[in-house]
């Protein structure tokens, strides 16, 4: 087992998350907005879809040595899953489920030369006659993949009914069971259906240099989630601090952050990005005994590139906060604060903290898309995350030159933006879900009795 | 009997179709009279009002079998029939002018648009219009006014904007809304004799939607009660107050406060519990690059004044005459400029830090708006007990819980309320979780920043008996900060009057409301309007018009 920066942070993440529900569930005026969560429709099939991806991004967050005389190869549980996907490469651009290359080629056949395209190593590869078996076969397949999720959620249902059973029904009855429970079968049927079809053939083609774009989409999750979450991370702590303070302490502890955060805005952050990558580069370049393999190498680029994200993005956030306060501080709660003797730093976490948050997870999750379409932007210009980590934004990188070829490769492109369309749309649902939950101002938030 | 011009028949509103606001009225208004609906807010008149003219927000539906006006069913008019009628034969006035003013256009812009909409006049006869229709409203210097913008206006100037508006298409029937609800009582006074002489010169119908029972006495032919949505009782304004026959309207007319209650009072003397001597309280101005300060807002200039143990001071004066800012910076919520306060022979001003947060027990504030005074993200049990929390760390948990439990108690409030949020309680009975958190520190004096005015006449009667209650059993002295001299009457045993930042008139309750020597308290006084048809002896010192 081998622990990336990353991973760690990661993991790190999902323990104080897990310790904070821990800490919460007990707590009644808690629960209240979490049962009104687990109630919505939109709220579960969102959170079902995000715990998905979460799925595979800590899958791919655990590292091992897979060979160890093989040249120190680093490889996930994902990629260790994944694996016939991971090796199955061809020479270049393939459609989905072909089983020819996309472009024509000289093949050296039996004593002539033709110019045709020439089949696939791996894309059906099991087929004799591609022009008449391949549409039965794809068909067969999927409906095996079909059969083999179905049988399997059979079987997750059966088994939750029996835990149910024996608890003595003590399930929630509030819970929106179906809408979760058909998201649930979509998910798992599309995933087997899609495994099973890609052992055969490239579900989504495959790329420039032959590899699976499918599995690349995949492996993209995690470097989606670590950009989005790693990020927000660093940079919530100074936008709410930076915020809050200069907005109840005005005077010079304002004119101080604004002078800050005014500077900080006015030097082009592409400058600062590039600044700090190549300076890592560098560093890594000079201590090549530290960094020995080039995952390795890859994940202390995308940590860098998180923090940097990070110190040039709280100016928008704080600025907000800082607005907010100024109004909140007028608040005749706050005056009433004062008037019982409740100590500055109290009325900061009691009184302004919570009545800003709802901005706080607004704009959380719309920076969330935006740091993931950041990233495509910054490789674009070669100072994003490493060329050598499968992210959505090196894969629109890569799909961008093909735009102009004639006929298109779309496939690369459009796995992208699914896939960060999903989780995009998922997080943003969710959030709105979360934020009406936890606004005890909103209707159908009274308590019972 | 003459032809009806409105005449509302059956009419019901509900919203997000389960949520009834108005159920099934019927009401006629007849040309050249005044018709007054009178409810609590929520009581569903502003919706009626609403949708007469179809004006109702799309989560509500509207059945009736008739809206007619001159015998013209409105509910089969087209919406844009109904823009033709809207402003032309109908007109509304809303409660507030500044939001129903654009800010960014200038008012003759404004009255203009109004009169363009109705009748195609030229550029020069629309001005001329203008200039009509503000001497109309007895706008003073009209000439000039019509390039000003809203935010250069008084409320009542405002205010008479709104009503030019609302009389550019020379209306049958004029709704005003609450029309002087956000006035102050002098310029109330005026809006409603302007009203008044605007309907006799035009002879228009007036329809006036008011909380204010006194108020509506001295403006209304007939009047019409308005209770969870259904019209209670209907009945000639002479009528319907000497003799109300349904228990509603008698139980709004009791919780009325009358200015004869403070005669009742003890005049016995007691030794001084806050001494407040020579108090100023200044906000710097500054302009320029470096903030100069270049003068002064003199909000309390001079003021001293001292509050008996165990009885009230009520503070009165209109807004902007730096009321509040006394109370709040005798808190030190608002840093003072300078004078002495000496709280139980203890001095208040100069204690910074430490010392101030300590003196914090003494001295507590229970605030206008129920609704910005406590944290919407706090529990009621939390909002309370953050006083034990802060001044005494000494209570252990159980103890504060226990003492919340006995608060909550005190305040009339169930002891569940104290899991629950502020937005799931009435405004009636957030101002008690208000009073509840004032009285959790155990203080010497409560200053109330007008702690009625933001509710229903019972309501402000309930807690006007609770304040008392509580001044009984636990001897707290008040200072009773208000523009509502009726309320002072209720509760005060002396009262101040303060104008422009100084306290013009001083004296126990009866020698300031009954025999006031300065002019701008007889003014105040007779500003006030009172009930014009009650059969006990009242004195008559309100205006009647």
């Amino acid at each position: 087992m081998t622990l990336l920066w990353t991973d760690a942070l990661i993991l790190l993440l999902l323990l104080s998350s897990v310790s904070i529900a821990f800490y919460l569930h007990d707590k009644e005026h808690i629960q209240r907005p979490l049962n009104k969560i687990a109630r919505s429709k939109v709220g579960m099939v969102s959170l079902v879809v995000l715990l998905f991806f979460l799925l595979v991004g800590l899958l791919d967050s655990i590292h091992f040595n897979a060979n160890q005389e093989k040249n120190n190869e680093i490889i996930s549980l994902l990629d260790y899953f994944a694996t016939p996907l991971r090796e199955h490469t061809e020479k270049t651009y393939s459609a989905p489920f072909a089983t020819t290359l996309y472009s024509k080629e000289m093949i050296a056949n039996v004593g002539t030369i033709q110019w045709d395209y020439p089949r696939l190593v791996y894309g059906g590869k099991h087929l004799v006659n591609p022009e008449k078996e391949q549409l039965p076969d794809v068909l067969l397949k999927a409906g095996f993949g079909f059969l083999m999720g179905l049988a399997l959620f059979t079987a997750w249902m059966l088994l939750s009914a029996g835990v149910s059973y024996l608890k003595q029904g003590s399930a929630p009855k509030f819970f929106a069971m179906r809408p979760v429970m058909s998201t649930l079968f979509i998910i798992i049927v599309i995933s087997t259906v899609l495994g099973y079809l890609s052992l055969y053939y490239h579900v989504l083609g495959t790329d420039k240099v032959g590899e699976d774009v499918f599995y690349q989409a995949i492996k993209s999750i995690r470097t989606g989630l670590v950009i989005g979450t790693l990020t927000t991370l660093i940079m919530l702590p100074m936008a709410i601090l930076f915020g809050i303070l200069a907005g109840f302490f005005r005077g010079w502890v304002d004119d101080v952050i604004q002078y800050l955060y005014t500077t900080l805005n006015s030097i082009p952050s592409v400058l600062l990005i590039a600044a700090s990558v190549l300076m890592v580069q560098v560093y890594m370049a000079n201590h090549e005994s530290e960094f020995t393999s080039v995952i390795v190498r890859a994940d202390i680029r995308l940590l860098f590139l998180c923090m940097i994200l990070g110190v040039t993005s709280w100016t928008g956030l704080c600025r907000l906060l800082r607005a907010e306060t100024l109004k909140l501080r007028e608040m005749e709660y706050v005056q009433a604060a004062q008037a019982l003797g409740v100590k500055q730093h109290a009325i900061l976490l009691r009184h302004i903290l919570p009545n800003v948050m709802h901005i706080v997870l607004i704009s959380v999750v719309l920076d969330f898309s935006s740091l993931v379409l950041a990233e495509a932007v910054l490789s674009y210009i070669n100072i994003g995350v490493d060329p050598t980590t499968y992210s959505w934004g090196n894969m629109i990188n890569g799909a961008r030159l093909e735009m102009a070829r004639e006929p298109i490769v779309w496939w690369s492109l459009s796995a992208a933006f699914v896939f960060m369309f999903a989780l995009v749309l998922a997080a943003n649902l969710f959030a709105d879900v979360v934020q009406d939950a936890f606004d005890p101002r909103s209707a159908g938030n009274e308590s019972v009795g | 009997m003459t032809e009806p011009l409105l005449s509302v028949e059956n009419l019901s509103v509900n919203f997000n179709r389960n949520h009834v606001v108005v159920d099934n009225i019927s009401f006629v208004i007849y040309p050249g009279e005044t018709f007054a609906l009178v409810g609590e807010s929520g009581s569903g008149k502003s919706i009626t009002a609403l949708s007469v003219l179809r004006l109702l927000p799309n989560n509500a539906s509207l059945t009736a079998s008739s809206i007619s006006l001159h015998g013209d069913n409105l509910l089969k008019n087209s919406e844009l029939d109904l823009c033709k009628i809207r402003g032309r034969r109908i007109s509304l006035i809303f409660q507030d002018p500044m939001s129903s003013l654009n800010p960014v256009m200038t008012i003759g812009e404004q009255v203009a648009e109004a009169i363009q909409q109705h009748y195609p006049l030229s550029k020069s006869d629309t001005q001329q219009r203008v200039l009509e229709l503000l001497q109309q409203v007895e706008l003073p210097e009209p000439q000039e006014r019509i390039k000003s913008y809203p935010h250069q206006l008084s409320g009542g100037q405002r205010q008479r904007v709104m009503i030019a508006i609302a009389l550019a298409g020379k209306p049958d029937l004029l709704i005003a809304d609450e029309p002087t609800t956000s006035l102050d009582v002098t310029i109330q006074a005026q809006i409603l004799v302007l009203l008044k002489s605007i309907q006799q010169s035009t002879g228009m119908a007036l329809w006036l939607i008011s909380h204010d029972l006194a108020l509506v006495s001295t403006m209304a032919d007939r009047v019409a009660v308005m209770q969870h949505g259904k019209i209670v009782e209907t009945a000639q304004s002479a009528e319907l107050f000497s003799s109300a026959k349904h228990p509603y309207t008698q139980k709004l007319l009791n919780a009325l406060p009358s200015m004869q209650s403070c005669l009742d009072h003890c005049a016995e003397d007691k030794p001084p519990l806050l001494q407040v001597d020579n108090f100023h309280c200044y906000y710097p101005i500054r302009k320029g690059l470096f903030k100069r300060i270049v003068g002064y807002v003199r909000a309390v200039d001079g003021v001293s004044f001292s509050i008996q143990k165990g009885k009230t001071l009520a503070l009165v004066g209109e807004s902007g005459c730096g009321k509040t800012t006394l109370g709040k910076s005798l808190l030190n919520l608002i840093p003072s400029t300078s004078g002495s306060v000496k709280i139980d022979g203890v001095a208040l001003d100069g204690l910074e830090g430490e010392q101030l947060r300590k003196q914090r027990t003494n001295m507590q504030i229970v605030f206008q708006d129920p609704f910005s005074s406590m944290n919407p993200r706090m529990l009621v049990g939390d909002i309370v007990a953050e006083g034990i929390v802060a001044l005494h760390p000494d209570v252990n948990a159980v103890e504060r819980k226990e003492r919340v439990r006995k608060l909550l108690q005190q305040v009339g409030l169930p002891e569940a309320a104290a899991l629950r949020y502020p937005h799931e309680f009435s405004g009636g009975q957030r101002q008690r979780i208000c009073i509840a958190r004032a009285l959790a520190v155990q203080p010497k004096l409560i200053v109330c920043d007008e702690p009625t005015s933001a509710l229903d006449v019972s309501v402000q009667a309930q807690i006007i008996q609770l304040l008392k209650d509580l001044q009984k059993e636990q001897g707290i002295s008040y200072l009773f900060i208000t523009h509502d001299l009726a309320v002072v009457a209720e509760i005060a045993d002396e009262v101040a009057v303060m104008y422009q930042g100084k306290i013009i008139e001083q004296g126990s309750v009866e020698q300031v409301l009954f025999k006031p020597q300065h002019a701008y308290t007889k003014k105040l006084i007779s500003a006030v309007p009172v009930l014009k048809y009650s059969n006990d002896s009242q004195l008559k010192t309100g205006v009647v018009l």
